[in-house]
């Protein structure tokens, strides 16, 4: 049900009945890493490139979430997935895979809430009983993609992120065991003016803080009900920014409730400069570390605002800025 | 935001800015740059050394040996490149390791490698130079420019 502008309330409350996190190598190091439910140690996965080791990391995940929700792949009616590679080949080959029914989409890093709160949809209208939501992003496929060769020595500056090497899956039923999405924030586009791609954290900020104001005013709340308000990459320098623009609209949340995926998902000593990134961060970090907690019972309800920067190289290229969008979808336990 | 009026930032996007701006770490410019001086210095101390070398032991001049030292630093490169610590190396050096022919070796090979897994031809062979491609284009455009000014002034009776 749509509630005010932009923000869509779900009333069967649709459960998260299995999800999974995957990662690669300098993954298994990090300070999540218990939370994944499974790691690779090998950047390629023994396969022949890096886009088709991607495509294993989505997979994986897709597989262990159908699983940890005990229902099998053809009970599975749609899948939803995006990724960062051009024309989003990860998801379609893993679609391809799967056999599920597939809508593909791009949002960019946001692509994780993006999809779980369309799959949301789909089960709380009833057009689908198990809908799948999936991401995956791989660090060097990912800097071919947007950046430079992997082996190139570009010296980047303390403003750029580490794309997270990992994909994470979650099944979204009508049934079962597990946190429920309670409603889903879609965001607009916002644009700041700025053009600079190693500092993505700085261009997505406005674009976190303008999808929760719209959360708070379209639901009428204040943010305290929420453990956790989570934004997705914007890494340590987009969230001391993302901090203090929210102070600047009249927002106030306690330092302890407002983080950011990429800025925990790494330890202090792994070399990331300002945190991770990617259409995995948030995907991990929720599908992972956050939905882990919520049942252990440390967490009882839960803001993801996953960012994504909607650039290309070439627009890039073309001296365009970068245009960015957040979604947020809100689980409780 | 393709005609240029629109370029122009509003308001709430210049006051966005200078807080983006306030918040951004910056480059360590000072330190970057005595890293790059003394990674540099040891590249091209290193090639001295190897053009001595081939000067004492293998018959090469002083001008003649150039070319098989810059061979050698090339190497190297590549070799590190290919084993895949010189983006490591290169994150701490910045310029020392960019600026000397290392740098020019390491962009060759680093795009070589990348794009292996796209075929030998339409992959290595037509990406290899991505990003050594416009070094090489500028060089060859500016030294043409240069050379023509040097016939000029030649002409006119100077030098």
């Amino acid at each position: 049900m749509l509630q005010g502008r932009q923000t869509w309330v779900f009333e069967s409350k649709p459960v998260i009945a299995g999800s999974a996190a995957v990662g690669g190598p300098f993954e298994s190091k990090c300070a999540l890493a218990d939370d994944f439910d499974m790691f690779s140690e090998d950047l390629w996965l023994g396969q022949d490139s890096f886009e088709k080791a991607e495509r294993k990391l989505l997979e994986h995940a897709c597989e262990i979430a159908i699983k940890k929700a005990g229902v099998k792949k053809e009970d599975v009616e749609f899948f939803f997935s995006g990724d960062l590679i051009n024309q989003i080949i990860s998801s379609s080959f893993t679609a391809r895979t799967l056999g599920i029914p597939y809508l593909g989409i791009f949002g960019a890093c946001s692509s994780s809430v993006e999809g779980l709160a369309l799959a949301s949809i789909l089960v709380d209208g009833n057009f689908a009983n198990n809908a799948l939501a999936a991401t995956s992003s791989h660090n060097a496929a990912c800097e071919k993609q947007y950046r430079y060769p992997t082996e190139y020595g570009a010296q980047k500056p303390p403003t750029a992120q580490w794309t997270v090497t990992g994909a994470g899956a979650a099944l979204v039923a009508r049934e079962g065991e597990g946190p429920r999405v309670v409603c889903a924030t879609i965001g607009r586009v916002v644009d700041m003016g700025l053009s600079d791609p190693f500092n993505m954290g700085a261009a997505m900020a406005p674009a976190a803080v303008d999808t929760i104001s719209a959360h708070m005013r379209d639901l009428n709340i204040d943010l305290s009900d929420y453990d956790i308000i989570a934004t997705g990459d914007l890494g340590r320098v987009g969230h001391e920014i993302a901090k203090e623009l929210l102070k600047k609209h009249g927002i106030s949340l306690p330092e302890e409730k407002f983080t950011d995926c990429g800025k925990i998902i790494y330890k202090d000593e792994q070399p990331v400069f300002s945190g991770g990134s990617g259409c995995g961060c948030a995907a991990v970090t929720t599908y992972g570390h956050f939905i882990n907690r919520m049942k252990k019972g440390e967490l009882k309800k839960i803001l993801v605002v996953a960012t994504g920067a909607l650039l290309s190289p070439m627009s890039y290229q073309q001296k365009e800025f970068i245009p960015c969008i957040a979604h947020a979808v809100s689980l409780e336990m | 935001m393709s005609d240029k009026k629109k370029k122009k930032l509003t308001p709430t996007q210049q006051e966005y800015q200078q807080l983006a701006k306030s918040k951004e770490p910056k480059r360590p410019i000072v330190l970057n740059t005595v890293k790059a001086f003394f990674t540099g210095g040891l590249i091209c101390t290193l090639g001295q050394a190897i053009k001595t070398v081939f000067v004492n032991y293998f018959g090469f001049t002083e001008e003649t040996a150039s070319n098989p030292t810059s061979a050698v630093l090339i190497f190297i490169s590549a070799l590190i490149t290919s084993l895949g610590f010189y983006d490591h190396i290169a994150q701490w050096a910045g310029a020392g390791t960019a600026v000397p022919v290392t740098g020019f070796a390491n962009t060759i090979t680093s795009a070589a490698l990348e794009h292996r897994t796209e075929g030998y031809v339409l992959g290595v062979g037509g990406n290899m130079f991505k990003i050594a491609g416009p070094v090489i284009v500028f060089g060859v455009f500016s030294a043409f420019v240069v050379a023509i000014i040097k016939l000029i002034i030649q002409g006119l009776g100077g030098m």
